[in-house]
């Protein structure tokens, strides 16, 4: 069962704003989904690699030859508030 | 031009290599048909008429090296591809009005073999859903019965090919998203091996599992497609691209070829509906008078798939999601507030009721304390499944499963249960977490539980990984034998 704190606790670690409405549903909706998930618990997996990634992958090199990156203006562009060239962002202790 | 919407898209290359129609006919059929939508399956639409801009001079010599296979056929392409100067939002508020300055890879390819961009069709937000409820725009409605879901997350590029408002479509398939709701349409999808297909432009969910693929009218449509799609990417480390291309396929007969059907996801599986088991059970008949053998097999821990899934796609998707902050692109609140608060609220504006839920257990199971009891056993059963499938390809060519464990359900109906809606995906996921290629076929019609008129059934086909032409070849085989009329009843002459 996750309470209302834990809730609290995972939004912040999340940087998610959560009414107290949320709070209450995603409470009950969590512990509900991990409650099936925890069927897992009733498999031996003792000694079992984690898999993290399925295809066998190999290192991909590319030949070091300087080329263009994008203007800035266009990486810029979609941004919300960009100002002298970057993106800006309000004070931490605005 | 009616006459045109009904084509194949192999059907419609021959008759414009034929000169019997032109490639401007064509794409404007369609570009008018997508026009006058009324399923919702578009969030944005192509203008009839000729290409607004001509192809820069690069893209026109690679256009010609693949031989402009696909001649101008028109594409609609999921929302979830970033398209360069056009709005892309994965189905979210808090990507309205992104004009990404790039193209992702698989739609550049398809424009470099000759297909030209229809539309961006609608999805559930970030590709979490399984309905197309949880798009940030508005439902999608299912052409066979406008009162119930084309399934999800692609909902919108199946619900556009089978309501001919699209010839074929390209959607994205996490743990079910490109099967389930071809399924659910009465279409053809396919999600390809990992890694087939390039992830660059395509955002990003659950980066170990989501894979580009086709959703068609029939089996050589998705062979076409994937064909010009595939390949390795140097702008993405995980693709591999499909070693010897893509063959079409043209297969008849299932002779010497033996499908396992896995107890765990068929007979045994919760939940399977009484007609979508008769059609399941039709279609292996049908697959031994072509010649196929058919034997029953195990995968034992596929039962557990779904738990292991919604472990590791949450948690990869809480990752991939930090992203949306309010300061690179896309939706920013409350600009006053202090920088942190300012990402909570914008975070907490711009994101869906799934979104949230997913990121907060996808944060929780990775978070100290919970770690390895959630993520950490859920990458054991990960392995656990893909060794059952290996074991399985030892006696068997392909498994075989029904694709959803039921024909579309009603708008509304599975939006108050979160894991009703997961139960969806319960024949598709144990694939997705085994990086294998899948297809689903329609293989009839079959009244919901509780009556109604006939929906679409989708049976799905598994091949060992990279066996793509095997997996289209057998898919052709078994289509020719159902000969499944896709032509939704509204839309049917």
């Amino acid at each position: 069962m996750i309470d209302r704190k834990q809730v609290l606790h995972v939004g912040r670690l999340a940087r998610l704003e959560l009414t107290d409405d949320e709070v209450d549903r995603m409470s009950g909706e969590l512990s509900t989904i991990l409650d099936h998930v925890e069927r897992m618990n009733q498999l031996d997996l003792e000694g079992v690699e984690p898999t993290s990634h399925i295809v066998p992958l190999e290192n991909v090199l590319r030949a070091d030859e300087p080329r263009p990156s994008w203007p800035r203006e266009q990486v810029l562009e979609p941004a919300p508030d960009p100002a002298e060239g970057a993106f800006r962002v309000p004070s931490p202790q605005a | 031009m009616d006459d045109v919407l009904e084509l194949t898209v192999a059907e419609a290359l021959r008759r414009i290599e034929d000169g019997e129609l032109t490639a401007g006919e064509y794409f404007d059929a369609y570009a008018e048909a997508a026009g006058g939508d009324e399923l919702g399956a578009y969030l944005w639409t192509a203008n009839p008429g000729p290409t607004a801009t001509p192809p820069p001079p690069e893209s026109e010599t690679r256009r010609r090296r693949a031989g402009d296979s696909l001649r101008g056929a028109p594409l609609a392409v999921k929302d979830i591809f970033c398209t360069e100067g056009i709005e892309t939002t994965a189905g979210s508020r808090i990507l309205e009005g992104y004009r990404p300055p790039y193209t992702a890879t698989a739609v550049r390819k398809l424009a470099d073999a000759g297909a030209r961009l229809l539309g961006k069709t609608n999805m559930d937000e970030f590709a979490m859903g399984s309905s197309t409820e949880n798009s940030g725009y508005g439902p999608v409605l299912n052409p066979w019965d406008r009162e119930r879901v084309p399934g999800g997350s692609s909902g919108g590029s199946a619900a556009a090919v089978a309501g001919r408002v699209a010839p074929w479509a390209i959607g994205t398939d996490t743990g079910g998203s490109i099967r389930q709701p071809a399924s659910l349409c009465g279409i053809v999808g396919l999600k390809p091996t990992y890694g087939a297909v390039s992830h660059y432009g395509m955002i990003a969910f659950a980066s170990s599992l989501d894979q580009c693929g086709p959703l068609t009218r029939d089996v050589t449509d998705a062979a076409l497609l994937l064909r010009a799609a595939e390949g390795r990417d140097a702008c993405d480390s995980t693709s591999v691209g499909i070693d010897g291309g893509v063959e079409l396929p043209s297969r008849e007969d299932l002779d010497g070829l033996r499908f396992g059907v896995p107890r765990e996801l068929s007979a045994e599986a919760e939940g399977i509906e009484a007609g979508v088991s008769e059609i399941f059970e039709r279609t292996l008949g049908k697959i031994r008078e072509l010649g196929g053998e058919v034997d029953e097999c195990e995968l034992p821990h596929a039962a557990h798939g779904l738990s292991a899934y919604y472990v590791l796609a949450p948690a990869e998707a809480s990752a991939n999601l930090a992203r949306y902050d309010g300061v690179r692109y896309g939706l920013r609140a409350d600009a006053d507030a202090d920088l942190i608060a300012m990402y909570e609220r914008t975070r907490a504006a711009g994101f869906g009721a799934e979104v949230k839920r997913r990121i907060m257990l996808g944060t929780y199971a990775l978070s100290s304390g919970y770690y390895e009891a959630y993520y950490g056993r859920a990458q054991r059963v990960r392995t656990k499944i893909a060794d059952d499938f290996r074991a399985a390809f030892e006696r068997f060519d392909y498994l075989v499963t029904p694709t959803s464990p039921t024909v579309a359900f009603k708008i509304g109906e599975r939006t108050a249960d979160p894991l009703a809606m997961y139960m969806s995906d319960f024949c598709t996921v144990p694939m997705s977490l085994a990086g294998i290629p899948a297809i689903s076929i329609p293989a009839g019609l079959a009244e919901p539980d509780g009556g109604g008129a006939g929906l679409p059934v989708g049976f799905q086909i598994a091949a060992p990984a990279f066996d793509e032409s095997g997996l289209l070849d057998a898919a052709h085989a078994l289509e020719r034998a159902i000969d499944f009329d896709t032509r939704p009843p509204g839309v049917r002459p």
